[in-house]
């Protein structure tokens, strides 16, 4: 495993890692989205009998 | 800083689902069902009450003190409550509930508005739109999973205080993202490649900042407070009796409407009501604030109107007014922030808001008395279906056009009411930005 020599140019040619800051992204819009997802899945199905019901 | 927002509004929107406790408080404490809306209504008058003292506040201490607040007040509230709903002690229920958690609904509902506005200075509407609906969206969550933990606990008063307690937790669970993550920008910092000068030479969007105490005392914030009024107002007018009048409308016709049906429109209404909240505020960033606000509050007139003459005519003419009319009502109030900050800049525009918010209270109360009280009335007169609500529907028009009104009076600021230069923005160059803040928009 080679480290980058500090203050060198980053290499065009390696795509970057994803970085923890994106995992953490992806973590906390999740943290956020599926309760709502539950939410909403609830309401549209309560919303449906309105044409059912 | 959107999913800090939202874990925080998600949070406090619980406040909308508190109905479903209360036949189980009903039956198991012995109280009227005016008794068990109490904690509900307390937290809401906290709300107004704790968003309008407390703004300054949270603008000194900044938004992650005052998720922490707003954490700590909601989720203790719940505790209480459920040492309350324990010991059968129904007063307790009402501090916890209803004064403990209501002043964090109150600091949290204000808690991320101008740090939002601040993060993203180029789409403040959308920025704030996405919290706010998700303020809507807390009683969609909350509903049916408080629902299922009184199945499973019981509706005891042993059942409910185990609800209350699992809501405190989970809640205080929830916000800490929000406490965690929320982060303030440095000063004058912009999106890499926005160019802030196109936008500030619209008429009503100033680089001036105003303070909360000057604010007030302009005729621009009274105006927008009548339009706040006026759109909320209208929009409670169906939200109230949106069950009820479907019925009502309908019944007698080849298309009436059952109890299962109604809830299924009153669950589309809060679907319109959370989706308007995203929508309208995002357009706003494209068509301008008061041309929004023209949209809601005319086009949610002649909706009124149509409903008004078509009567129960057409159901599909009727549920059309009536989702545009209830997502005109999440917009306004989703909205608001960033025609504030347009008036009076980002300086202490959380605080503004905070005051603004009276609007709200004042509607809460307006909203549901006109409409119940005019059906009641005309119940009494002899009218039936349709004709209940007559009258009520050419008050809502009313009300609108003299929203329309006040939003047509809103001019720019007068200078006067400006602050000194050292709170004015400092615009810095995308480089500038770009070396101070790695990426700014997303957590750490």
């Amino acid at each position: 495993m080679t480290h980058p020599t500090p203050g060198a140019p980053p290499d065009p040619e390696h795509t970057p890692t994803p970085s923890p800051r994106h995992a953490l992204t992806v973590t906390t819009w999740l943290w956020v989205a599926l309760p709502l997802a539950y939410g909403l899945y609830e309401l549209v199905s309560k919303a449906t009998k309105l044409f059912t019901g | 800083m959107p999913p800090a927002a939202l874990s925080v509004h998600l949070s406090i929107g619980q406040a909308y689902a508190w109905s479903v406790f209360k036949p189980s408080l009903e039956s198991s404490l012995g109280l009227s069902g005016t008794a068990s809306a109490l904690p509900f209504q307390l937290g809401i008058v906290m709300l107004g009450l704790s968003a309008a003292f407390g703004g300054t506040l949270v603008e000194r201490r900044g938004p992650r003190w005052a998720m922490a607040v707003s954490s700590g007040c909601f989720s203790s509230g719940f505790l209480l409550a459920a040492l309350g709903a324990y010991t059968e002690q129904f007063w307790l229920v009402v501090f916890g509930y209803g004064f403990v958690g209501g002043i964090g609904l109150g600091i949290g509902y204000i808690s991320p508005v101008s740090t939002l506005i601040k993060w993203f200075p180029d789409r403040p509407g959308m920025a704030t739109g996405i919290a706010i609906m998700g303020f809507g969206g807390g009683a969609l969550i909350a509903s049916p999973w408080s629902a299922q933990m009184l199945e499973s606990f019981g509706e005891s008063s042993r059942g409910i205080a185990a609800a209350f307690l699992v809501h405190g937790v989970a809640y205080a669970g929830f916000m800490a993202l929000g406490v965690l993550l929320v982060r303030v920008p440095p000063e004058g910092w912009r999106p890499a490649g926005w160019e802030p000068t196109r936008q500030e030479r619209a008429p009503l969007v100033t680089t001036a900042q105003v303070s909360a105490r000057s604010a007030v005392r302009t005729p621009q914030f009274w105006c927008l407070w009548v339009v706040l009024c006026m759109n909320v107002t209208a929009g409670i007018g169906i939200l109230e009796k949106a069950a009820p009048m479907i019925t009502d409308f309908f019944a007698g016709t080849s298309a009436s409407v059952g109890a299962s049906a109604a809830a299924g429109f009153v669950a589309l209404l809060s679907l319109a009501n959370m989706a308007g909240r995203l929508l309208w505020s995002s357009a706003s960033d494209v068509i301008g604030r008061k041309n929004v606000y023209r949209v809601y509050l005319g086009v949610g007139a002649l909706m009124y109107l149509v409903i008004r003459q078509t009567g129960g005519a057409s159901k599909p003419l009727f549920v059309c007014c009536a989702l545009v009319i209830l997502s005109f009502y999440g917009g306004g109030f989703a909205t608001v922030p960033a025609y504030l900050k347009d008036l009076f800049g980002t300086y202490q525009v959380g605080a503004i808001h905070g005051r603004l918010l009276t609007a709200w209270s004042t509607a809460g109360v307006l909203g549901p008395l006109i409409v119940n009280r005019v059906a009641d009335s005309q119940k009494a007169a002899g009218h039936s279906g349709a004709g209940l609500y007559g009258l009520s529907l050419d008050i809502m028009i009313g009300l609108l056009v003299v929203g329309f009104v006040a939003n047509e009076l809103v001019r720019p600021v007068h200078p006067r009411h400006h602050e000194p230069e050292p709170h004015t923005t400092h615009h810095p160059t995308p480089k500038e930005a770009a070396d101070d803040t790695p990426d700014p928009r997303r957590p750490t």
